[in-house]
């Protein structure tokens, strides 16, 4: 069977390939890798464009200290949805459910509720990532193995806040 | 606004691609992995980050010995890592995905993460929006660029094997508890 059609790989050879790619951005890209501030530099480029005046897009960037910018990082992001959809279109998944099921059985089958809870979260969990300069990539992988402080103590924040927040969503019991 | 070289965010994207198939085989695309994570069901996304650590703690480590690359470190600024942390895995929970799982995870056909990339988007105008209120917040407690190697006064190649012996001990650990 051909290894790239193979529907999921060890763990620890997907970590272990991320950790060469990691090497082989910083060699080539001289960055590591990080999603969020893409985020950020798009929406403050789009902000400037269309609501420059009620974003007060001049104050963000003075005291941010440098211009937006549309780089590597960027593509990086682009790259990723293009890299998962060919490993799903290779492997022959076919559509996932709205819905995933531990979301349905623990919360509900609601589509509504389950989206309206994807944008809110998604909404948090980006504020936080641009608070905190990086996500479960920038201070996660590229922070904690450059031995960063602050990605030694963001990696452990994350996951206690998060299992309290799941815990309390998901009901479970000790 | 600033644009790169073509020849720059091409590369980007291919890295990209690498990463986000690789997400997708380790199947961090699914819900299962961060809340299952969360929820101290299905250990995959510790096994992918500590592994990708260890290794590119070492890769990094080589190649910034021969001059090849210079560290990129964040600012370790005590009040933004608190604040956003907190608020990062909070979002992280509800969500279900990470940044770039969600990313990965729309790319596979999950239409929770086409709402959960227009939240991110949201969240990222918001904080533009907040940046010059809230940035004193982010900084307080600001004490730079530090590694730990740095603040505990001992080798980086001390810290390398370290992470390389902690991950190995984990995943033994957890290759036997589930065995």
């Amino acid at each position: 069977m051909n290894i790239l059609r193979k529907k999921a790989w060890s763990p620890y050879w997907v970590g272990a390939a991320i950790g060469v790619l990691e090497t082989a951005a910083m060699l080539t890209a001289k960055k590591p890798l990080g999603i969020t501030s893409a985020f950020e530099d798009t929406a403050a480029i789009m902000a400037e464009k269309l609501l420059p005046k009620a974003m007060d897009v001049e104050e963000y960037t003075r005291k941010r200290g440098d211009a937006p910018k549309i780089d590597w990082e960027v593509g990086l992001v682009g790259g990723v949805l293009a890299g998962s959809l060919l490993s799903a279109r290779l492997s022959g998944e076919s559509k996932p459910p709205a819905v995933q099921k531990i979301w349905r059985e623990e919360v509900g089958p609601s589509r509504a509720l389950r989206f309206a809870a994807a944008f809110a979260g998604g909404a948090l969990m980006m504020f936080g990532a641009r608070m905190a300069k990086g996500c479960t990539s920038g201070h996660g992988i590229s922070g904690t193995m450059q031995f960063a402080a602050s990605s030694w103590l963001f990696d452990p924040i994350i996951f206690a806040s998060g299992a309290a927040v799941s815990r309390a969503l998901f009901k479970v019991k000790k | 606004m600033k644009l790169e070289s073509i020849g720059r965010i091409l590369l980007g994207m291919g890295t990209g691609a690498v990463f986000g198939f690789l997400l997708h085989k380790g199947r961090a695309t699914e819900h299962e992995a961060i809340s299952g994570q969360l929820l101290a069901k299905d250990a995959s996304v510790v096994k992918i980050m500590t592994t990708a650590s260890a290794v590119g703690a070492l890769g990094v480590r080589v190649l910034e010995e021969f001059g090849l690359a210079e560290a990129k470190i964040k600012p370790l600024n005590v009040g933004g890592v608190l604040l956003g942390g907190t608020l990062f895995g909070a979002g992280m929970a509800v969500l279900g995905y990470c940044p770039g799982t969600n990313m990965a995870a729309l790319g596979s056909g999950h239409r929770d993460a086409a709402v959960g990339a227009a939240g991110m988007f949201a969240g990222a105008l918001a904080f533009v929006k907040a940046f010059p209120y809230i940035k004193p917040w982010i900084e307080k407690g600001n004490l730079g660029k530090r590694t730990m190697p740095e603040l505990t006064k001992t080798s980086p190649w001390l810290w390398v094997a370290g992470i390389s012996a902690a991950t190995a001990a984990l995943a033994a650990f957890l290759e036997d508890r589930d065995s």
